[in-house]
């Protein structure tokens, strides 16, 4: 058994009802659980993008890309380890406004994280920090002794390091179908 | 009360004609080149079936009495033509009992194109009477799937859907059709479907990866070829026998490429997997250059994958790229339709004679016809085995029937040893292990090759899955021949209770109806054997008759398949007994 390592999935579609659907019942057959999964708009117009981030082996998340890009309507399919991509999340944090007064470090918390805070109403505060799961964990650490009323983390995203762009891909792509 | 508007009498369509979305549909399989198709009307899908009864000489459209029947005929009319099998069900149940077949359909690459209807657009989600999501519930076993809502879709999603069945590799692909969009009319518009850019059916072959196979091939002193249904699918018979013709290739078969190439040409060395043949399994292990066309690595054909061909080199020539390297490591992928493969490697091989190391086939065939064939063939005991049975059709059909079976040991027995002298004539559920696959999928060959020779090969378990289309038999009038190899036994989970369960039969001894006043329902001519002087006369009857005919062979109870690699097993520890 290889050894589990964290990869990020970016699959490029055709803008289409249940794609997304038809995409993940490949991690659902081999039992793998999606730690996060986000669709997006891409750069060209029509072209959506999922990023999807799983713990898996190498030779397993290279089977499951492969049958990801084999279905009809899926354009391309790629996997990367975090060394090859630019990847961010963002966390958003709900705290009882009085923390932030009465005191404590709450405030020089958020500063030193790089946080910001997003809106101060009489009874609650929100802050956000956007970087690494590990960045927005360890914010979560800090501020959980002042009452975190609710958290909420976004599914990865991330941009690829190798400047092939996508219009390349696709450019290959219609080559590849000429052909036919 | 809901009634279509029809167009009366029927004019030919011009480019701007308004019609029902219902006779688009019918239009649109037409245009596509649709003649026969197989189904099951209800609530949702009568607009489409009120079209058809004004296409009547168009379309001969097979009434089933189940849908999993109507999905099974068009699969089997699939694999016998090659053409595009096409089935019809209404939604809710109707569209759930396709759903068995499509996932056979998509295991073992079959083209089909299943149509459902769906309850009206504005009731979808609510749980409307015979709703059931069947574009979610078929997703994980189609190749593409669409819902219609709006009459207008209607043909270009029809158009795609034949695209997307036939090309590249093979699938079933469903498009769900809602009620009103059935009735809403269009100006009706047919556009074959060309290509799209996120589908590549066939990729450009890479002529250095071909350079590296031939050149793999013409340094090979052991070198085997493990061939399957991608030989039929992409038409690369003739081809293929002038390649291993020239290279001097050993070559044993998938039971999907069974068929592919002649059962008596000197480098057939047999069936692989499971209950294949003792040579090609054994020598599996020690060849030192294994030619993968058209086939997937299977594990009932590789057995344990970490003891499957270590010492080979493996050249795998797949359409498919996301089948390179799912199971079996490969040293050189060739990408591409197999027939093209083989035209381009054809022309870069060497002449070879492997004499010595065909001969160790035979030497090790010349051992499982000692211990195992002739056994079977001439057995000592009184009761009759279901080999002898086959070995009867064999020596009356000489190679040229249709052998379509089921699923279980009387399967194994016939890909065993059936003969075949043409391609497509071997129609078996190889990747789902379908059981009730076979009588439909007969009818379906049999109304796709009227003039072969179509047999059935059930065993009395299967045949009860589906044994509700002796009435579709009965009522087309095609005249199939049916064997009932009865052990009255649950025969391959049997023999695995036997083998690896201390012999504990749970809930496999069948008590069954008399088939014979069964086939007399249906007014069908039957006879039932119980002896070996009976046999070659009554297969000879059989085949002699001209109409369907059911011939039931009583077979002894507790046989088992041999040779057999169990669960678990490397190949080459294959058993003879």
């Amino acid at each position: 058994m290889m050894e589990k390592r964290r990869y990020t999935i970016s699959v490029f579609t055709e803008d289409r009802v249940g794609l997304l659907n038809r995409v993940t019942i490949i991690f659902t057959r081999r039992k793998i659980n999606i730690d996060s999964i986000t669709a997006s708009v891409s750069e060209i117009k029509g072209v959506h993008r999922y990023t999807i981030v799983v713990q898996e082996s190498k030779e397993l998340v290279k089977k499951v890309t492969a049958q990801i890009e084999k279905q009809v309507e899926v354009l391309k399919a790629f996997f990367h380890e975090d060394q090859e991509i630019i990847h961010q999340e963002i966390g958003l944090y709900k705290l009882p406004t009085q923390s932030l007064f009465l005191g404590g470090k709450a405030e020089e918390i958020v500063r030193e994280h790089h946080a910001r805070i997003l809106s101060i109403e009489s009874d609650f505060t929100v802050v956000e920090k956007t970087g690494h799961p590990c960045e927005t964990t360890a914010l979560f650490n800090a501020l959980s002794p002042y009452g975190i009323l609710e958290f909420v983390r976004s599914g990865s995203v991330a941009i690829t390091k190798p400047m092939k762009t996508l219009a390349k891909y696709l450019e290959e792509l219609e080559k590849e179908i000429e052909l036919n | 009360m809901e009634t279509l508007l029809k167009s009366n009498p029927l004019e030919k369509l011009n480019s701007t004609s308004v019609v029902s979305g219902a006779r688009a549909v019918v239009e649109t399989l037409i245009a596509e080149g649709v003649d026969l198709m197989f189904g099951y009307p209800g609530g949702a899908i009568m607009p489409v079936y009120d079209a058809l009864y004004d296409y009547q000489s168009e379309i001969n459209h097979v009434l089933t009495r189940h849908e999993q029947g109507a999905i099974h005929a068009a699969q089997g009319y699939a694999r016998a033509t090659g053409n595009v099998g096409v089935c019809l069900a209404t939604s809710g149940p109707g569209a759930t009992n396709l759903i068995t077949g499509i996932a056979d359909a998509q295991i073992d690459s079959t083209p089909i194109v299943c149509i459902t209807g769906q309850v009206a657009s504005a009731l979808l989600g609510t749980d409307a009477f015979q709703e059931t999501d069947v574009v979610g519930i078929s997703m994980p076993v189609t190749k593409w799937n669409f819902q219609v809502t709006k009459a207008a879709e209607i043909p270009r999603a029809i158009a795609k859907a034949f695209y997307i069945a036939k090309s590249g590799r093979p699938g079933p692909v469903l498009i769900d059709i809602t009620k009103d969009a059935q009735f809403e009319t269009f100006e009706f518009h047919y556009k074959p479907f060309k290509s799209m850019r996120s589908y590549v059916p066939i990729y450009k072959l890479n002529l250095n990866r071909i350079e590296e196979a031939a050149n793999l091939i013409n340094s090979a002193k052991k070198p085997l070829v493990v061939f399957g249904q991608g030989v039929i699918l992409s038409e690369a018979e003739e081809v293929f026998k002038t390649f291993i013709e020239k290279a001097g290739l050993p070559s044993a078969w998938t039971i999907l490429g069974l068929s592919a190439l002649e059962s008596d040409h000197h480098l057939n060395v047999g069936m692989l997997g499971m209950h294949g043949n003792y040579a090609p399994n054994k020598l599996t292990n020690e060849c030192d250059l294994l030619i993968a066309i058209g086939m997937r690595f299977d594990d009932r054909v590789t057995g344990n994958l970490d003891l499957y061909a270590k010492q080979a080199q493996v050249i795998h020539i797949e359409i498919d790229p996301s089948e390179i390297g799912k199971n079996v490591p490969t040293d050189v992928a060739v990408l591409g339709d197999a027939k093209q493969v083989l035209h381009e490697l054809l022309l870069r091989v060497e002449k070879r004679n492997h004499q010595d190391w065909l001969k160790e086939f035979r030497r090790l065939e010349k051992l499982e016809v000692e211990t195992v064939i002739n056994k079977e063939f001439y057995p000592t005991t009184e009761t009759l085995t279901m080999a002898e049975v086959i070995h009867g059709i064999n020596q009356k059909s000489e190679g040229k029937a249709i052998i379509v079976s089921d699923v279980g040991q009387h399967q194994m027995i016939a890909c065993r040893y059936s003969k075949f002298s043409e391609s497509r004539s071997n129609i078996t559920s190889g990747g789902l292990g379908t059981m009730g696959f076979c009588l439909p999928a007969a009818l379906g060959a049999k109304l796709g090759q009227p003039n072969r020779e179509v047999i059935a090969v059930i065993g009395d378990g299967g045949f009860q899955m589906t044994i509700q289309e002796l009435g579709t038999i009965f009522q087309t009038g095609a005249n199939i021949k049916i064997v009932i190899l009865n052990n009255e036994f649950l025969g391959m989970v049997r023999q695995w209770q036997e083998l690896f369960f201390d012999k504990r039969y749970a809930s496999t001894q069948l008590v069954n109806p008399d088939f014979q006043t069964i086939a007399k329902g249906y007014h069908l001519k039957s006879k039932k054997i119980q002896t070996r002087d009976e046999l070659a006369n009554g297969v000879e009857e059989m085949l002699n008759h001209d109409g369907s005919y059911l011939l039931e062979v009583m077979v002894g109870k507790e046989n088992n398949v041999f040779p057999m690699i169990p669960t678990g097993a490397a190949v080459s520890d294959i058993r003879l007994k």
